[in-house]
């Protein structure tokens, strides 16, 4: 058999059927390959190889009892660690969340579970899932796998390379702003952002939770099928859970393309699209003429404001999201006895000098502890993100930025609405360069944040998208194709995605690792 | 994009340093000096970006706060377990029997 | 009433109340008070990364069902907001309320006095709207500057939030006002109400509009907290209309002078002091909640709860005074100790035929008998009906009002029924014959009295009443009396 890590998971599905291949041959396989390749790429913060054997030949025993054990039976999963999973550490890549194990699971691990599938540990990301480069985690670095020296994506870099790298047939990532796109376009791997409500999000730790959606990565929009067709679906746990049916999407995926009508957002091939990425995906445009689509031109106009908008959104809900971390209930605690010392010799400094209004203003010890606990539980990128939405917030803020941002948020959704209404998907970039060299952007966040041009739109709509691989740059880097749809057309963007593939071979390069 | 640049390079910086301090208190973050220095420079950056909005008209337009746009959603009034109460206080950072325990919160 | 002050006291309440419900707001733990602490408690309640709320149905329809009550409007479109503050009993650092679009609004709630102290009038209900309860800290003073221990067993507890007009003018009217609240509230089922629990928490708002040879003057709004009874909140706010005042006369402050201030009742020493408050604290960051979605309320959902409202206190007094004839202070009486206790009372009332004992009986014996034993209507142990006999027999005259009341005693303490109660007593009705044997013997023993009430000394009859009581205590004296008189008449 050749190297089952290179398989597809929709492949390896039919081999476990088949009973020619086990769960624990399976596992075994991907926890080597963990083993051989992770120590350079750091998808993930942890494994737990006896635990995942352990879950494998439990399911090779149903499997071998004549059960149906299951739609993902014995495949081996990798889950970003911003997924409650109950009773092992789940850390969000924060040092306030380091030792954090939750009494739950999340509603996607309990489906999950219940599907069969074999975790394999949890993925690496920026703190709290802020960022895009998984640079701002405390807890590891992760390397882009098709060049160590760039950046993987983020924030779902972990679960992007361990695609990528071959470390894990499948992966779940959450997208607050492009989290699962980005890093699946950098890496070279098929990533989707479901509808706002698709995938219930309870369990998931919430960074800004009007825009925060779960999941799938993979290497084929098949494979991304076959992963969202069970963590989709209604879940009493969320309020905001769509109550629709999950449509079979892997049957959808072989109805033929032909009269699929796509829209070249205009607004998308402005100033500060790199030029190689630029013909990536106008060449892509060109093979879907080629598979019967029908191409016509359509417009975002408030294209140019989501990054404004998102970075007001998103930082006033995460400050707020983020308020419960104040070492009180559970996660990090500042050191109570450094903290009485440090208080008591600031008063008595300040004591001193009869500084009366200083001695005043002096925290009291309970707040001082929170805020001892914030400043050193969290990291720069997190902490500025608080900050400005704390900000954004504040008596006499409050409706030049957020309410604002609100109104615009509209506005975004309305072009949407009007696109949808001449098209059935639109097409364009996912991001306006390949991946960047590790810590070129991390002293310049506003760099950062503009190159979530093209991926925050459908957050700030609630719109589902996916990435595609759609080519590499000359210097060996993958580029991504998003394509765009209304609500619930994840069959659509699979169906698209998959006949792209079928066309198409840059989902099967693999990156050189030894 | 033209705009983007245009109001990176153009826009004035709006918030001190002593709003930042404000701000960091409302936000319960210790910041070191460098930090509000750093902190002052970048949210300015990010603020005059974001400045941009208010170009927009946006009179008659009902703001979105939600990603979706569902109403009425109620779970039925009956009770499921509790946790046990140390199973509740497990991840405490100090607690006793049953309490999680921080400095007085008097003289606060 | 304050006629002699040269000012006048203005009083706008703010009234928390738990509702009834089994469950939490926001998530199933058990809504009750008293279990050892953190013992209700769930991910959801103790705001775990990754827990989301899901609204309490029975907790929102409450809600509307005393909005409705409180004649408030209840808008089509109403939802939920985050407060933000830090506090050891707020797990998420935020508390979940509703800000700028509450579920309703623009009501009234009126009151009146039976002593005719104030006129009858309606306080006006600025708004009433749903929010999630914090948990406890509890910290030790005597222990010095140790710890707080934090329970969170009350977090995410159902309150109603009922925010009155400035538009009482008295701490009686003010008291009042809260009596009839509670009343309300108690006979929708929504909250029981108890102060001592919490479960009826109140903050005023109070200021002084001072005159002035230039005019009225406003003086500067303080808040006061820590009532923990309707006395409490009397006292205290008279107490602190003397204290502003003084304060007026030292400084003369207006409103507007100085930020709002907070003070807390001490009842201890029957004062208002202080609460040290930083500035920033009242900036709350309120957004709309994105984890929880708004609720459309259709008018006619409105109706359909307004009409399933039941009879409410000001409707049932002027019933029972229209009904049953009973004076207007009676029907308060009856009306504000509770829906129990009007209910057994128009049982009562029906059953004997004469509603004006029934109220005279519920107000004196029963009312005593609860008081003196601590009982919930729901715990007298005599049925309206079997009270009805006892009343029908003291109304025929069978029995008189001492001797009834000693069967009243019997059937509350022993639990006997009215026929048991009489037999235990050994009360019998006393037959003519016998009565008129009892009386000429009596008559032959003590010819004085004949003689004297012969003479016009009606009143020497007395005394053959009480020697015959003595003799046979089922002797009724209104049923001894006239036969009596007709025999010395014969003689």
């Amino acid at each position: 058999m050749a190297d089952l890590t290179d398989y597809t998971a929709v492949k390896l599905l039919s081999l476990l059927q088949a009973g020619e291949l086990t769960s624990t041959e399976l596992t075994k396989a991907y926890l080597d390959r963990i083993e051989a390749c992770d120590q350079k790429i750091g998808s993930f913060l942890r494994t737990d190889p006896e635990e995942s054997l352990k879950h494998a030949a439990a399911m090779d025993r149903r499997r071998n009892a004549g059960e149906s054990p299951g739609p993902l039976a014995g495949l081996p999963i990798a889950l970003k660690d911003n997924l409650c999973t109950r009773g092992q550490t789940t850390t969000c890549g924060s040092r306030m969340l380091e030792n954090f194990k939750p009494p739950y699971d999340a509603t996607v691990v309990e489906k999950l579970r219940e599907a069969g599938a074999i975790p394999l540990g949890k993925t690496n990301l920026d703190e709290f899932a802020m960022g895009g480069s998984t640079e701002s985690s405390a807890l590891g670095e992760t390397c882009n796998p098709w060049n160590t020296t760039c950046i993987p994506g983020g924030s779902s870099g972990g679960a992007a390379t361990c695609i990528a790298s071959g470390m894990s047939p499948l992966s779940i990532g959450s997208d607050t702003g492009g989290s699962i796109r980005q890093p699946a376009a950098f890496c070279g791997v098929v990533g989707l952002k479901p509808t706002y409500g698709r995938v219930s999000r309870m369990g998931l730790v919430a960074f800004a939770s009007s825009l925060d959606q779960i999941g799938p990565l993979a290497r084929t929009a098949e494979d991304a099928a076959l992963l969202l067709e069970v963590i989709a679906g209604h879940d009493a746990r969320d309020s905001t859970s769509l109550d629709q049916s999950v449509p079979r999407y892997r049957s959808v995926l072989q109805q033929p393309l032909k009269g699929l009508k796509l829209g070249v957002v205009e607004e998308h091939f402005g100033e500060g699209l790199d030029a190689e990425v630029e013909s990536a995906v106008r060449e892509s445009i060109r093979v879907y003429q080629e598979l019967g689509a029908k191409i016509t031109s359509v417009s975002l106009p408030h294209s140019e404001y989501a990054i404004a908008t998102y970075y007001v959104i998103a930082p006033c809900e995460a400050s707020s999201n983020l308020a419960r971390y104040d070492g009180v209930h559970y996660g990090y605690r500042t050191d109570e006895n450094i903290l009485h010392a440090t208080l008591k010799q600031q008063r008595s400094g300040l004591s001193a000098t009869d500084d009366e209004q200083a001695l005043n203003n002096l925290d009291s010890p309970l707040v001082r502890l929170y805020r001892q606990t914030r400043a050193e539980g969290f990291g720069a990128e997190v902490k500025r993100r608080i900050m400005l939405g704390t900000y954004a917030l504040s008596a006499g803020y409050y409706e030049a930025y957020y309410l604002k941002a609100l109104k615009v948020r509209r506005l975004i959704r309305q072009d949407y609405d009007e696109a949808f209404r001449e098209v059935d998907l639109v097409i364009g970039p996912v991001t306006p360069t390949p991946a960047f060299p590790r810590g070129s952007k991390i002293d310049d966040p506003l760099a950062m944040y503009l190159g979530d041009l093209y991926t925050v739109s459908a957050n700030l709509a609630g719109v589902p998208a996916i990435s595609i691989p759609c080519g590499f740059s000359n210097a060996g880097l993958p580029i991504g194709l998003q394509l765009q749809g209304p609500p619930l057309s994840e069959d659509r963007l699979l169906q698209a995605a998959h006949w792209f593939q079928k066309e198409t071979a840059w989902h099967q390069r693999r990156p050189a690792l030894n | 994009m033209k705009s983007q640049q245009a109001w990176r390079r153009g826009k004035k910086m709006s918030l001190t340093r002593n709003e930042v301090e404000r701000v960091s208190l409302l936000a319960r973050l210790q910041l070191t000096e460098d930090d509000l220095e750093t902190m002052t420079t970048q949210l300015n950056q990010i603020v005059g970006y974001v400045e941009q909005l208010a170009q927009l008209p946006t009179d008659n337009i009902q703001p979105m706060a939600h990603g979706v746009e569902r109403f009425n959603v109620f779970a039925n009034d009956e009770r499921r377990p509790s946790l046990p109460c140390d199973e509740a206080l497990t991840n405490a950072p100090r607690r006793d029997d049953d309490c999680y325990l921080v400095p007085a919160v008097l003289g606060d | 009433m304050m006629s002699d002050k040269p000012y006048k006291i203005v009083i706008g309440l703010e009234t928390h109340v738990q509702l009834l419900t089994e469950t939490k707001l926001f998530c199933r733990c058990q809504n009750r008070f008293g279990g050892p602490p953190n013992t209700q408690t769930c991910p959801v309640c103790i705001g775990l990364p990754g827990t989301l709320p899901v609204m309490n149905r029975k907790a929102f329809q409450l809600s509307l069902i005393t909005a409705i009550a409180l004649n408030c409007e209840v808008p089509k479109f109403t939802k939920w907001d985050r407060k933000s503050y830090y506090y050891p009993d707020l797990p998420k650092g935020y508390q979940i309320s509703q800000y700028d679009l509450p579920m309703s609004q623009n009501g009234w709630l009126e009151i009146s006095d039976p002593q005719g102290n104030f006129d009858s009038k309606r306080v006006g209900i600025i708004r009433a709207h749903l929010e999630e309860d914090a948990g406890k800290s509890m910290h030790d003073e005597l222990a010095g500057k140790a710890d707080s221990r934090i329970d969170l067993n009350r977090t995410g507890t159902p309150l109603l939030e009922i925010v009155s007009c400035p538009e009482m003018y008295s701490s009686l009217e003010a008291k009042t006002y809260l009596t009839e609240l509670k009343l309300l509230l108690t006979y929708l089922e929504v909250s029981d109400c108890n102060m001592q629990e919490g479960s009826l928490r109140v903050d005023a708002n109070i200021n002084l509009h001072v005159d002035t040879p230039q005019g009225k003057v406003a003086t500067p709004i303080v808040e006061v907290k820590n009532m923990n009874s309707f006395r409490a909140v009397e006292r205290a706010l008279d107490y602190e209309a003397q204290r502003q005042y003084s304060e007026w006369q030292e400084a003369g402050k207006k409103l507007g002078d100085v930020p709002k201030q907070t003070r807390g009742w001490d009842d201890g020493a029957q004062v208002t002091r202080a609460q040290r408050s930083k500035e920033e604290s009242s900036d709350y960051r309120y957004f709309p909640d994105p984890d929880l979605v708004p609720v459309i309320v259709e008018p006619e959902e409105v109706e359909q709860v307004r009409q399933s409202l039941g009879e409410l206190p000001a409707v049932l007094r002027k019933r029972l005074q229209t009904d049953y004839s009973i004076k207007p202070y009676d029907a308060n009486v009856t009306v504000n100790q509770g829906p129990k206790f009007a209910e057994y009372f128009i049982r009562l009332a029906e059953t004997s035929g004469d509603p004006q004992q029934a109220s005279n009986w519920m107000q004196q014996e029963v009312l005593r008998t609860l008081n003196e034993e601590s009982w919930a209507v729901d715990e007298f142990p005599v049925t309206p009906d079997e009270l009805s006999q006892l009343l029908q027999a003291v109304q025929k005259g069978e029995i008189d009002r001492s001797r009834a009341r000693e069967v009243f005693r019997e059937m509350t303490m022993q639990g006997n029924s009215f026929q048991q109660a009489m037999q235990s007593l050994g009360i019998e009705q006393v037959d003519q014959s016998a009565l008129l044997q009892l009386c000429e013997q009596l008559l032959t023993e003590f010819p004085q009295i004949v003689a004297d009430v012969k003479a016009g000394k009606q009143q020497a009859l007395g005394r053959i009443i009480g020697e015959a009581k003595r003799r046979n205590p089922n002797v009724n004296p209104g049923q001894f009396r006239q036969p009596c008189l007709d025999l010395i008449e014969q003689k």
